[in-house]
């Protein structure tokens, strides 16, 4: 009786066989999302609408797998020619034709012209099999691409014999055990025009492109995956100068690096209300109105950069040579800066792409200067191209991303004018929850004049100081004053000028005056 | 592209019918000139002898003796032995008739059963009812 049950039961763990090979794509978040590419000599179908990428996606996969990991590739084109193909994938630095002669590619084309074929009785696909075999076996090719198989389904009439043929030409694909990419159009009611997904069932990729207010978004998603673990969000993706990347919403798990250690924010006595200033590869939000100082705090915190952490600023409403002269007048010489390649400021207009092109033009600026800072000026400005939602998204994405990378992220957010008391909700791009510290400047009108203060309304994991200080902005910089209180409360300005001057015509004696509140007498809070 | 001329020669199939055609067959592909315009070099790609490819060839003889008798001629063309010529002349389904001449190329798939199928293909119906 034992014996017997020993028998059925597997001898080996059954999660054990279930790992499944994986072939790498080379194409950024995909990789990522399918946690280590599609699956190893298999077929995968890419299914899409007209210009979504498939073929993009295909070649990319095959190009890559060539030129990265050594495995040729076999790309059968059925819609286009080998030229025409080269030529739509140069502009990505795809060079088809040098790698067709350094025999790491070969690409045949299928051509099916209904025109000259007439069919008289029983036939197979043997041509295409042979076909296939020949190419795959001339280069050794490990990957494949059929893009798109569907012209069969125009070129040849018989539909029972096209989809037996097909169903033994992917079990054939298999037995080779080539990594295949098919592509197919999508159909109105199933996932394919011609139902392929019936003969490819391992993995099928969906792409989409949308066009929402006059900017056109792709998405991917990854619709089926057997047997492995995927992301099963539709995630943007761009096609850029290099490519496709996919842009994960956010990685699947959190697993951010805490560092302990601090970098200042550019201020000294701005650091002590802190606690040491801001924690590296944190994330830092600087919200405020018009006026109240925000790009001046995050040239400040910029200009902290040195040869071995550089600075990326994005300003979204200045140029370079604009920030640069404004800056020059608090005593921040960023053109120095720059020269010393420490400093990069790249400007763009929110309103010249989408969101998903801003962010990935961000992640590009990123990967190529290998910043330790990066600052955003303001990331409020967003909301011509997106909806509250969508430019969360793309926040969390963001600020996830360069936690990962460990990058200390200044991002400045502006105020509505009517939120004085920096409570406002919306000021914040809905980011507040994603970010480590949280700095609100005001800017208020008293007695006649307008002054600036600043607070820390969140650290997290730091000891911070609960004032709202006073700060000057001069020609040396920024400068915080001590808080002076008068019977009234917080006094600024000329008011505050009024009060020194008093304390100090009452000499020494006056600091154990209730008049006034000299900083070191401020309670640290913390919160986590 | 690949010595076409070579590979019919050599191929094992290869296969006149009559002394005249095999005569002419060179003569008509370097001729522009009307004069060889009744002439069909036709080509059947097979990949070996299986029986839907013997069935083609036994209905391609007979399509051929009955409408194009001394008019033609005909090569094998075995894709196992030969299998770079399957994506040279674009072939995807098998067998598959191919008419050379006269231009343009037409190509019939299948194991020509259906006769009718096979004389619209090569564009032989019209022409045999006008004789």
């Amino acid at each position: 009786m034992k014996k017997a049950v020993t028998a059925i039961l597997p001898t080996k763990a059954p999660h054990a066989s279930v790992d499944l090979a994986k072939a790498r794509t080379g194409i950024s978040g995909l990789d990522q999302l399918t946690s280590g590419g599609l699956p190893r000599g298999r077929p995968t179908l890419v299914c899409g609408g007209a210009g979504c990428g498939k073929t993009v996606l295909g070649l990319e996969v095959l190009v890559r797998g060539a030129t990265q990991y050594g495995e040729p590739g076999a790309i059968f084109t059925f819609e286009e020619s080998g030229e025409e193909l080269a030529a739509n994938v140069a502009s990505f630095g795809f060079d088809l034709p040098g790698l067709i002669a350094q025999k790491k590619l070969i690409v045949d084309h299928v051509l099916i012209d209904r025109s000259e074929i007439e069919e008289a009785g029983e036939y197979n696909l043997d041509g295409l099999f042979i076909r296939l075999a020949q190419a795959i076996d001339t280069i050794g090719a490990k990957r494949v691409l059929l893009d798109t198989i569907e012209v069969l389904f125009a070129g040849l009439a018989n539909k029972d014999i096209l989809r037996s043929e097909l169903r033994r030409l992917f079990r054939w694909l298999k037995d080779k055990g080539v990594t295949a990419i098919v592509t197919a159009e999508r159909g109105d009611k199933s996932l394919t025009r011609n139902g392929l997904e019936e003969y490819v069932s391992d993995c099928v990729i969906l792409l989409d492109l949308r066009v929402a207010d006059q900017i056109s978004t792709r998405r991917l998603r990854v619709v089926k995956y057997r047997g492995a673990r995927h992301g099963s969000d539709e995630y943007p993706f761009l096609i850029g100068d290099h490519g496709i990347s996919v842009l994960p919403l956010s990685s699947l798990q959190l697993v951010h690096a805490a560092p302990t250690e601090r970098i200042s924010s550019g201020n000294r006595d701005f650091d002590q209300m802190l606690g040491g200033g801001y924690f590296s590869g944190s994330s830092v939000l600087v919200s405020g109105g018009p006026g109240t100082g925000k790009t001046c705090v995050a040239a400040g915190f910029a200009s902290t950069c040195g040869p071995d952490r550089r600075a990326l600023f994005f300003s979204f409403e200045e140029s370079p040579a604009q920030l640069s002269r404004n800056m020059s007048s608090i005593g921040l010489n960023l053109a120095s800066l720059e020269k010393r390649k420490l400093l990069r400021i790249i400007s763009t207009r929110p309103s010249g792409f989408g969101l998903e092109t801003h962010l990935f033009a961000i992640y590009q600026s990123i990967e190529e200067f290998k910043p330790s800072i990066v600052v955003l000026d303001p990331v409020t400005d967003f909301a011509v191209v997106g909806s509250k939602n969508e430019i969360r998204a793309m926040m969390t994405r963001l600020v996830d991303h360069l936690k990962t990378m460990g990058i200390t992220a200044l991002l400045t957010s502006a105020q509505s004018a009517l939120a004085l008391d920096g409570s406002n909700g919306d000021a914040d791009a809905g980011v507040s929850c994603l970010i480590d510290t949280w700095i609100v400047l005001h800017s208020f009108e008293v007695a006649g004049e307008r002054n600036r203060a600043i607070s820390v309304r969140k650290s997290r994991g730091s000891a911070h100081s609960n004032q709202v200080r006073e700060f000057v902005i001069s020609d040396r910089g920024l400068a915080l004053i001590d808080s002076y209180r008068d019977a009234t409360g917080f006094v600024t300005g000329s008011a505050r000028e009024e009060q020194q001057r008093h304390d100090a015509a009452n000499g020494a004696g006056a600091a154990s005056n209730g008049g006034r509140r000299p900083k070191r007498s401020e309670r640290q809070t913390s919160s986590s | 592209m690949i010595g076409k001329s070579n590979k019919l020669d050599s191929s094992n199939g290869g296969w006149c019918p009559t002394a005249r055609a095999a005569n002419n067959a060179d003569a008509a592909a370097g001729s522009a000139d009307g004069i060889q315009e009744d002439f069909w070099e036709l080509r059947l790609y097979v990949a070996g002898m299986t029986p839907r490819a013997e069935a083609a060839l036994v209905n391609l003889k007979r399509a051929c003796e009955l409408h194009l008798q001394g008019h033609y001629s005909v090569a094998i063309v075995d894709l196992l032995v030969n299998p770079q010529l399957a994506s040279a002349d674009q072939i995807v389904a098998l067998p598959t008739l191919v008419r050379r001449l006269p231009v343009p190329i037409k190509k019939i798939i299948g194991d020509l059963s259906n006769l009718e199928r096979v004389l619209i293909g090569l564009e032989l119906k019209g022409s045999q009812v006008q004789q």
